[in-house]
């Protein structure tokens, strides 16, 4: 092996570089690079949620007020909360509805607990652009549907919040939450 | 670059020749905006467009570092400090706030006749792609800070724009709701966004102003651009921007002062929408969203996508509205004639006043309900919007037989059509 790069037998010029610049190159770019990368890290994720906004992010909702057929708005992470107790045609109005029908399939049991199927809750955020639809409070529009209705769009979502008509594209999604007692539940 | 005729700084006074050899930075205000600066004879009013938005963000730059002297960023007190402090209890707050209000949309009122300008006297065209590339970047950046400048009051339109705005990015497949997330810093317009959105608003005017300098500096290299559209030949054909065009731009800036001034004493809130005058309540929507009136072409394009193809009928929308302003970004090269001045392109004239009334009509649609018969009516309208710079315009590049144009701008002086506006066209043909 040529001891010196200069004289490279396939004829390269001394000025191309030699092999030992790529090491040399290498050495420096990588940990360069690697600095710039733990440099914007930081600039760019101090935009993500702090922890206190993160701090906030559950909420405790107190089920045994809300009768059937009843509603109530609250806020999960600063964005309302539609906690619906759906009554028994409600529900069955929602499993009849075959899920070819659906622009985002998903059956009434997927979008609740299991032996819970009459609490509806989701996210009272519309779909499309971000408004809050009706429905949740008694005497709203209801829209065609049952559920709920955006006056931003004309979004119709029905009684289990999955979108039926308008230029929503997805059901009013659903938040992480679990049951704590019968009557309480802990969302986030 | 200027033409070999071109008038010859020379500083008088021994400081001027001091600072003349140390810092020439008057030498470069006499090239760039003085008597060494050689313009074509022929400009109309419609050049004066460029000095007025300047002027309009000069004075959107003074009123807001004012008014961020008295600011709050915070949900909690911003709609109080504008609509309390700022308007009952600051010294002339009131003014400041309305002038900077109302400043935004005299700087769009103005950049649209700009942008209008070069779209009917072709000053996208070669030489000057790139001050047409600079101008779009210019307006993006506007449009940016018009927005977050919008979102500071924190009332409800503030509040729900900012809601509707970033919504556009959840649109994005599977990480848009993260990216949302992220510019917000929360999981809806809360502190963290107000925040950031009084921090980039304060910043962009002076990203615009450095953009501005490109977009001068762009111009100077081919020079200003003319309605004939024809090339410069001589000396006979230009004048000195000092004092010629420096006057003509003074008369035009003194009428932009007058209808300034008559909207922010006469008709501040005209503009505006009542809505924002309520603070800012994340549980209640208001009935009818709409953006500022500047936005309202764009809004119409974003609306006007209400079933899915292939992709989601909201990516579309919001596909469609960045759509139609990225491909100004293409128009140099969309447009292949080689005769810049509409006054000689008889066809061409007449796709620019249908696009024009196109952008009016798409403008109102943008500002009323979503009724079915406005989004009819904005699809329309937004489907020849895209026609108008994709198809029609290429066609009549290839097709259009133009008028002859005139050997100079001193023989089309001399006829007394050298600075014809489009207006006085249209009645001569």
């Amino acid at each position: 092996m040529a001891t010196d790069d200069n004289n490279d037998p396939q004829g390269e010029s001394p000025n191309d570089p030699r092999r030992r610049d790529f090491l040399n190159i290498a050495a420096v770019a990588f940990p360069a690079a690697a600095g710039a990368v733990a440099v914007v890290f930081p600039l760019v994720n101090q935009m993500s949620p702090s922890a206190d906004v993160l701090a906030e992010s559950t909420t405790t909702v107190d089920l045994s007020k809300i009768q059937p057929g009843q509603g109530v708005i609250t806020t999960f992470r600063k964005q309302p909360l539609f906690v619906r107790n759906l009554t028994p045609k409600e529900v069955a109005e929602a499993n009849a509805v075959p899920l070819s029908e659906l622009r985002d399939p998903e059956t009434l049991e997927k979008r609740t607990q299991p032996g819970h199927e009459n609490w509806l809750i989701t996210l009272g955020v519309c779909t499309h652009l971000g408004c809050i639809p009706l429905g949740i409070n008694e005497g709203d529009n209801r829209g065609k549907f049952g559920g709920y209705f955006c006056p931003c769009h004309g979004s119709q979502y029905d009684t289990a919040g999955r979108i039926r008509q308008g230029p929503a594209p997805k059901n009013l999604a659903v938040p992480p939450y679990k049951f704590t007692s019968p009557t309480a539940v802990l969302v986030g | 670059m200027s033409f070999p005729w071109a008038n010859h700084y020379e500083p008088k006074q021994p400081f001027m020749r001091w600072l003349d050899e140390k810092l020439p930075l008057p030498r470069l205000a006499y090239n760039a905006v003085g008597a060494g600066y050689p313009v074509p004879r022929n400009l109309n009013y419609f050049w004066n467009f460029g000095v007025l938005a300047g002027a309009a963000l000069a004075i959107q730059i003074v009123t807001g570092i004012v008014l961020a002297m008295h600011y709050h960023s915070d949900a909690a007190s911003a709609f109080s400090s504008v609509n309390g402090t700022i308007m009952r209890d600051v010294n002339a707050g009131w003014f400041l706030r309305y002038a900077h209000a109302n400043g935004a949309s005299m700087f769009f009122i103005v950049v649209y006749t700009h942008i209008f300008r070069g779209l009917y006297y072709g000053s996208y065209k070669a030489p000057r792609e790139m001050v047409w590339l600079l101008g779009v970047v210019i307006f993006l950046l506007m449009m940016a800070t018009a927005f977050m400048g919008y979102v500071l009051p924190w009332g409800q339109m503030s509040f729900w724009g900012a809601q509707v705005i970033t919504g556009f990015f959840s649109a994005i497949p599977g990480i848009g709701e993260t990216i949302r997330v992220w510019l917000l810093g929360g999981y809806a317009p809360d502190d963290a966004a107000l925040n950031r959105f009084f921090s980039l608003h304060y910043l962009l005017p002076f990203v615009i102003a450095a953009v501005i300098i490109l977009h001068i500096w762009a111009l100077h290299i081919p020079g200003s651009g003319n309605p004939t559209g024809v090339d410069v030949k001589g000396e006979q054909d230009t004048v000195p921007f000092h004092p010629y065009y420096t006057a003509k731009d003074g008369f035009g800036l003194g009428v932009f002062l007058l209808l300034f001034a008559a909207l922010v004493f006469f008709f501040p809130d005209m503009l505006g929408h009542p809505d924002n005058y309520i603070a800012a309540n994340p549980l209640q929507t208001p009935a009818h969203i709409v953006p500022e009136w500047y936005f309202w072409p764009f809004y119409a394009i974003l609306r006007s996508f209400t079933s899915d193809f292939i992709l989601p009928a909201k990516l579309w929308g919001v596909l469609a509205m960045f759509g139609s302003i990225l491909l100004l970004f293409f128009l140099p090269w969309l447009d292949s004639s080689p005769i810049r001045s509409n006054n000689y392109r008889p066809k061409a004239r007449t796709a620019f006043w249908v696009l024009v009334a196109d952008v009016l009509i798409l403008g109102y649609c943008g500002g009323s309900p979503a009724d079915p018969v406005y989004v009819i009516v904005a699809q329309v309208c937004s489907a020849y919007y895209f026609l108008h710079f994709l198809v029609i315009l290429p066609w009549i590049a290839r097709t259009e037989r133009p008028v002859a144009l005139p050997n100079s701008i001193t023989e089309a002086v001399l006829a007394g059509k050298g600075g014809t506006s489009p207006a006085e066209t249209a009645l001569a043909h």
